[in-house]
């Protein structure tokens, strides 16, 4: 219950600040908390992320191993996209099978993935019909403040930058880097009346989790959205919002590589 | 299933449809005795069945909400639906699209009316061809009407795609399957008039234009499979009182 109570206490000062026409801790409406990437964290994978976005932190490794393609692809790769929220992120996260929200978290990093063709699957085939890679994207959540969504998706596609196809270790030749074509990025927006704040913090989701998720791709495209909560929207405000999410993703994705052409 | 060359041939596209055309919808009310509420659509290929339970008590009893009713909404393919059987059981792609169709909905219901209780919608594919969530949607949506529960309005769903550049209304297998983009949308539609977008969702490449245009043809279409769905209604009701 005392949780209840400050959920409604910081509920009413998100408002009364958005009124005011802030945002809780300063920043601009279309500007996401400061972004920190470390790429390489876990040496036993193929490809590994460290993303802290304010407080929010999120792993991703990159597993690979050979395996049969899909009979309607058999000339490329397969990527799989998996998310635990596991309890150590947040106390509201539980053990057990994957609920609905870390479900539709996968899915959603996984369509800007594939939609972008970040990842060229074209070249991960080793038999046609026969023997492809598979690329498994392993999302850890370790600190849940808030959009582990767009987290999620810079880590994703950091740790497949970093990705180096264990070739040798399948007795395939050398290792060689993962071909890398894109740099989708997510932008999530949390929707409060005719307003909306990208890359909303925990606190300031305690009004609501109406949330409008737009990847772009490196040429200002929208290559994935979806609509999460019980809320309506109107066609004025999701263009407005789609407009801003193409320029807040334009500015990340030039902060990304900078730091991981850094590391 | 292959890709075909061409999408859209002299004007046509590949079942003879113009790109802003939808497939031919057939709507039925209340046709399971058991539910309090129920529908079947069939939208091109697409069979699917909708029932509504409640507002009826929340079991468990923890899911309860003392402020309003909670919404169920259940997604489910037939193992037989579709080409290759389906293994039974909920997967990743069911458990999302009821999760945002379950969203959709609660935006709909009048939930305060009935505290501590739920409503469950079920919905069967029985055969599906491109679109399933769309024809899903429109079912539960009637037959909510036809379990009597109190909603804002109807909710009407549609999905737009790309092919060869074309954006191309209520798209069918092969355009979903090997086209540039889709991108499903469900209107909330009060006094015969688009209101506002309730569910939606895209995956593939469009510029910010082609989305605005998008917008516009699902507008278009979700009018038409309104229409229908009030009409079954209306002819429901009629003949009820006859």
């Amino acid at each position: 219950m005392p949780e209840d109570i400050l959920v409604d206490i910081k509920k009413d000062y998100v408002l009364a600040k958005l009124r005011e026409g802030e945002r809780i801790d300063g920043r601009k409406f279309d500007e996401f908390r400061k972004v920190e990437v470390k790429v390489g964290v876990i040496e036993k994978a193929e490809g590994s992320a460290l993303v802290k976005l304010g407080n929010t932190q999120v792993v991703v490794g990159i597993k690979m191993q050979p395996g049969e393609p899909f009979p309607d692809t058999p000339d490329k790769g397969i990527i799989i996209v998996n998310a635990e929220l596991v309890p150590l992120a947040s106390p509201t996260f539980e053990p057990g099978p994957p609920d609905e929200t870390s479900v539709e978290l996968a899915r959603v990093v996984d369509r800007g993935i594939r939609e972008s063709e970040a990842v060229d699957l074209s070249r991960l085939c080793i038999e046609v019909g026969k023997n492809v890679w598979m690329v498994f994207v392993d999302i850890h959540a370790l600190d849940d403040d808030g959009n582990l969504l767009d987290a999620s998706a810079i880590a994703s596609i950091s740790a497949l930058m970093n990705t180096k196809i264990p070739a040798s270790r399948f007795g395939l030749g050398e290792d060689y880097e993962l071909p890398i074509n894109d740099l989708p990025i997510s932008v999530t927006s949390l929707v409060v009346g005719d307003k909306f704040l990208i890359d909303p913090s925990r606190d300031e989701l305690s009004v609501g989790n109406s949330t409008l998720t737009v990847s772009v791709d490196r040429n200002d495209n929208i290559v994935a959205m979806q609509k999460s909560g019980d809320y309506l929207l109107s066609e004025a405000l999701l263009e407005e919002i789609i407009e801003a999410s193409i320029g807040a993703a334009k500015k990340l994705r030039e902060e990304i590589i900078k730091q991981i052409s850094k590391s | 299933m292959s890709r075909p060359d061409k999408f859209i041939v002299d004007g046509k596209r590949l079942d003879g449809r113009l790109p802003d055309q939808l497939r031919p919808i057939k709507i039925e009310v209340d046709v399971l005795k058991r539910a309090d509420g129920s529908c079947y659509i069939e939208m091109g290929k697409n069979k699917v069945v909708a029932a509504v339970y409640g507002p009826r008590e929340a079991f468990p009893r923890h899911i309860q909400d003392p402020s309003k009713v909670v919404v169920r909404y259940r997604y489910n393919m037939a193992p037989f639906s579709v080409e290759e059987r389906k293994r039974p059981g909920p997967d990743r792609r069911s458990v999302e699209i009821s999760k945002v169709s379950k969203e959709a909905f609660e935006t709909i219901i009048m939930k305060e009316l009935f505290p501590r209780s739920v409503v469950d919608i079920f919905v069967e594919v029985l055969q599906a061809d491109a679109g399933s969530r769309t024809a899903c949607i429109n079912a539960a949506s009637v037959a909510l009407v036809d379990a009597g529960i109190p909603v804002k309005g109807m909710l009407t769903s549609v999905a737009v795609a790309k092919v060869d550049g074309t954006l191309v209304l209520d798209p069918m297998k092969e355009e979903d399957n090997f086209g540039d983009a889709d991108m499903p949308f469900a209107f909330l539609i009060r006094g015969g008039k688009i209101e506002s977008i309730a569910l939606l969702q895209m995956d593939g490449r469009m510029t910010k234009a082609e989305i605005k245009d998008a917008i516009a043809l699902a507008k278009k279409g979700a009018m038409e499979i309104y229409n229908l769905q009030r009409e079954a209604i209306m002819k429901q009701f009629v003949e009820e009182e006859e």
